[in-house]
């Protein structure tokens, strides 16, 4: 397997095709042994289903593998043993109609193709008992947010349950992905999560990139990192703002606020774009430089250098602050482990899990960043870790604009698509890994695209880091894990 | 106590002082077109649009569809069409939204005097995003933050439909969300009216007749008020709101 830049690539024939049993048994011995599931896809090809498996060993190595199963036959499921899969074999049902003998709880991921009638009349888990009661909210919420319902379990105040039901902003996305030419797809993978925009650009072009035998300088990669980095810090600014007026700090949330405005407003100097969006397209980079706008690039960052350690030493001194947050919505090593979480949930819970280290991107092997880890899995953590990143990021962007400051690359032409190929690419977002998945046929056409947002794991973090909890808890938990619902729902 | 001080201190003042005036630099917003000829048989703009927003002799441009990608500016051979900072724009009526060859000046929200009697002293708003992608929603959540103030107008979001004038749609109205936004509608007091924003609520922009989109609401409830953009700067929506309530 050859491994460029962000994207993984490997010839479909290339792949060890098994029968689904023993396929299964490999399966679990590799994740038994330490690997970890990257993700499971499946498609269907004509009266079959050829499900892919995507696992990653502590090396970093990918190992690919695939069956083919008759839909009715399908196989035994395999989320009982290893629960970081439910997501997955749910999507895989869901999508696929493919049988998965045995699964627990396959509820649908997104309800595609159904009517609301059918997500309403959905049997959420039940606790009996007198004093058990339940609150249903959703799927519109009480702000500017997105919307997803959320089903509370309660004994008193404390929250016993919590069950996550989405899929109201499935819109189609990855049949759309199929019905337009591979090469321009950009302007729609960016707003798969609109928060998310440079990152799923990225995982799209290096896929194409890969496919279509393009190789970029390293320059190229420096500037997309240089906008996936503003975007994290963008957002995490944006988190940490949320987290601060769920707790009624309001000098936090209006302070970053303000300097999430001025992260976006560097993007836009940039690209045109306050979300990225234009940066990035195959082949290269959309990004206008000229000397007073890496001035301005320089001064926006030297004030958000200067500014934050002030608010952050405001905020995380306060002892309201510090009282909503610690031990607050926990979730333990062994639980993030299990439920395969990725990205700063993951990272806030003690796993040391970042795909800027786990692939080898060129840019960050010319200028490395560490990753923050922290061990407590709380509220608390998963905001430090938000800090400790934005400080990371800005500071390896001014490292960078040090090195290299010229870095417009306008995109170089994309040709055909090699056929018969499997493209895998990894990208860290703000909030994880996101994974983006195109199969080749026989003449380079895309036979399949997935599409994978870290929000698809994340959320059932955030399901058992509130059990225990107080409801009143649950708005800050939710900020914490800060998911995307469009990019769940797609 | 001190701490906090020094936070307020780094802060200073922050409130853009007219948003009326304000132009964001870098922002890739309004379109012009040149009135230059077009090459014969060229249709590299149109060819070009992710959304077909794009129609020719003369090049006209929708607004309503536009996603601001900036790919028919790159491939003009003519450099006709220029994206410039501006963020005003917006109209009464889907047809407010063209750019045509030409002209400089487009269409702007007419002020209503009806809208004005009844919210341009108070105008609460519940935004519901039915598929919007988060871009508008933030942009939707930051008119309201330190720098745009869109309060200091009277204006600011509220929690429930019950409470709301405006109905602001974001998204290109999911299958899964249908029954949602008709309860938010139904559940408003009148007088009540819709603000569609960005390009996926206005026309369906890139999910226009995508596997999961069921349009239907705005087919039988039209707005009265189009933001475009994807998504729209905060600038965009709070020039567009003042324009239709006649405010300064």
């Amino acid at each position: 397997m050859k491994a460029s830049m962000t994207a993984h690539q490997v010839a479909v024939d290339a792949i060890p095709r098994l029968e689904p049993g023993p396929w299964r048994e490999d399966l679990l011995k590799q994740l038994r042994a330490d690997m970890r599931v990257v993700t499971l896809v499946g498609r269907r090809d004509l009266d079959r289903v050829a499900i892919t498996a995507v696992l990653q060993a502590s090396d970093r190595s990918l190992r690919v593998s695939r069956t083919e199963v008759a839909p009715e036959r399908g196989y035994h499921e395999m989320t009982t043993e290893h629960a970081a899969l439910h997501c997955f074999e749910r999507e895989l049902h869901e999508q696929t109609g493919v049988r998965i003998a045995g699964h627990p709880w396959l509820k649908p991921i997104r309800y595609e193709g159904q009517e609301q009638s059918a997500m309403r009349s959905h049997p959420f888990y039940k606790i009996e008992g007198k004093e058990v009661h339940e609150v249903a909210v959703g799927p519109i919420h009480a702000g500017v947010i997105e919307p997803g319902s959320f089903r509370f379990m309660c004994l008193g105040e404390q929250v016993h349950h919590l069950e996550i039901h989405l899929g109201y902003q499935h819109r189609g996305v990855e049949r759309r992905l199929l019905e337009r030419d591979p090469r321009s797809l950009t302007p729609l993978i960016e707003t798969i999560a609109g928060d998310t925009s440079v990152a799923h650009a990225w995982a799209y072009c290096s896929a194409l990139e890969g496919l279509a035998g393009c190789q970029l300088d390293g320059e190229t990669e420096l500037a997309r990192a240089v906008a996936l980095e503003l975007e994290r810090v963008a957002m995490h600014l944006s988190g940490l703002a949320g987290m601060a007026a769920d707790v009624g700090f309001l000098q936090g949330a209006t302070t970053y606020g303000r300097l999430r405005t001025t992260a976006i407003n560097t993007m836009m100097r940039l690209c045109g774009s306050r979300f990225g969006r234009g940066a990035l397209r195959p082949g290269g980079v959309r990004m206008r430089l000229p000397p007073e706008t890496l001035r301005d690039i320089r001064a926006n960052l030297e004030l958000l250098q200067a500014d934050l350690p002030i608010i952050n030493d405001c905020f995380l001194m306060a002892r309201t602050v510090q009282h909503r947050l610690r031990s607050t919505g926990t979730l333990t090593t062994a639980q993030a482990r299990e439920l395969g979480l990725v990205g700063l949930a993951a990272r806030a819970s003690g796993i040391e899990l970042d795909a800027r280290h786990l692939m080898e991107h060129g840019a960050y092997s010319v200028v490395p960043i560490q990753p923050a880890v922290l061990p407590d899995g709380d509220c608390w953590a998963r905001a430090r870790i938000r800090i400790a990143e934005i400080e990371a990021s800005l500071s390896w962007i001014s490292t960078v604009i040090a090195l290299y400051p010229n870095w417009e690359h306008p995109p170089l032409s994309i040709g055909e698509l090699a056929p018969n190929q499997l493209a895998i690419s990894l990208v860290e977002g703000f909030r994880g890994e996101v994974v983006h998945c195109i199969e080749t046929g026989a003449h380079g056409e895309v036979v399949h695209y997935k599409v994978q947002d870290p929000s698809l794991r994340n959320w059932m973090g955030l399901a058992l880091a509130v059990r225990g909890n107080e409801i009143s808890d649950f708005p800050i938990c939710n900020k914490s894990f800060d998911l995307s619902y469009c990019g769940n729902d797609l | 106590m001190f701490l906090s001080l020094r936070v307020r201190a780094s802060q200073g003042t922050q409130a853009i002082a007219d948003l009326r005036k304000a132009v964001p630099t870098g922002f890739r917003g309004r379109p012009t077109i040149r009135r230059d000829p077009c090459a014969a048989d060229c249709s590299a703009c149109r060819d070009a649009c992710p959304t077909q927003a794009i129609r020719l002799a003369p090049v006209a441009l929708d607004l309503g569809r536009c996603v601001f990608c900036n790919a028919c500016a790159e491939v003009c051979p003519e450099t006709k069409i220029e994206f410039r900072p501006e963020p005003r724009m917006g109209g009464n009526e889907p047809v407010d939204l063209t750019v045509r060859e030409g002209e400089e000046e487009m269409v702007r929200v007419r002020a209503s005097a009806a809208f004005s009697r009844l919210f341009g002293r108070s105008l609460k708003m519940r935004q519901v995003s039915a598929g919007g992608c988060n871009a508008c929603e933030l942009e939707l959540n930051a008119v309201t933050n330190v720098n745009f103030d869109v309060q200091r107008f009277g204006i600011e979001w509220v929690a429930s439909p019950r409470h709301a004038d405006a109905l602001v749609l974001t998204g290109p109205l999911t299958r899964n969300m249908k029954e949602a936004v008709r309860l938010a509608w139904d559940a408003m007091p009148e007088p009540r009216f819709v603000v569609a924003v960005g390009a996926c609520a206005i026309s369906g922009g890139l999910y226009d007749g995508a596997a999961g989109v069921d349009r239907g609401f705005l087919e039988s409830v039209g707005p009265s008020l189009y933001v475009p953009g994807c998504p729209p700067h905060p600038l965009t929506f709070v020039n567009a709101i003042l324009d239709l309530l006649g405010i300064a």
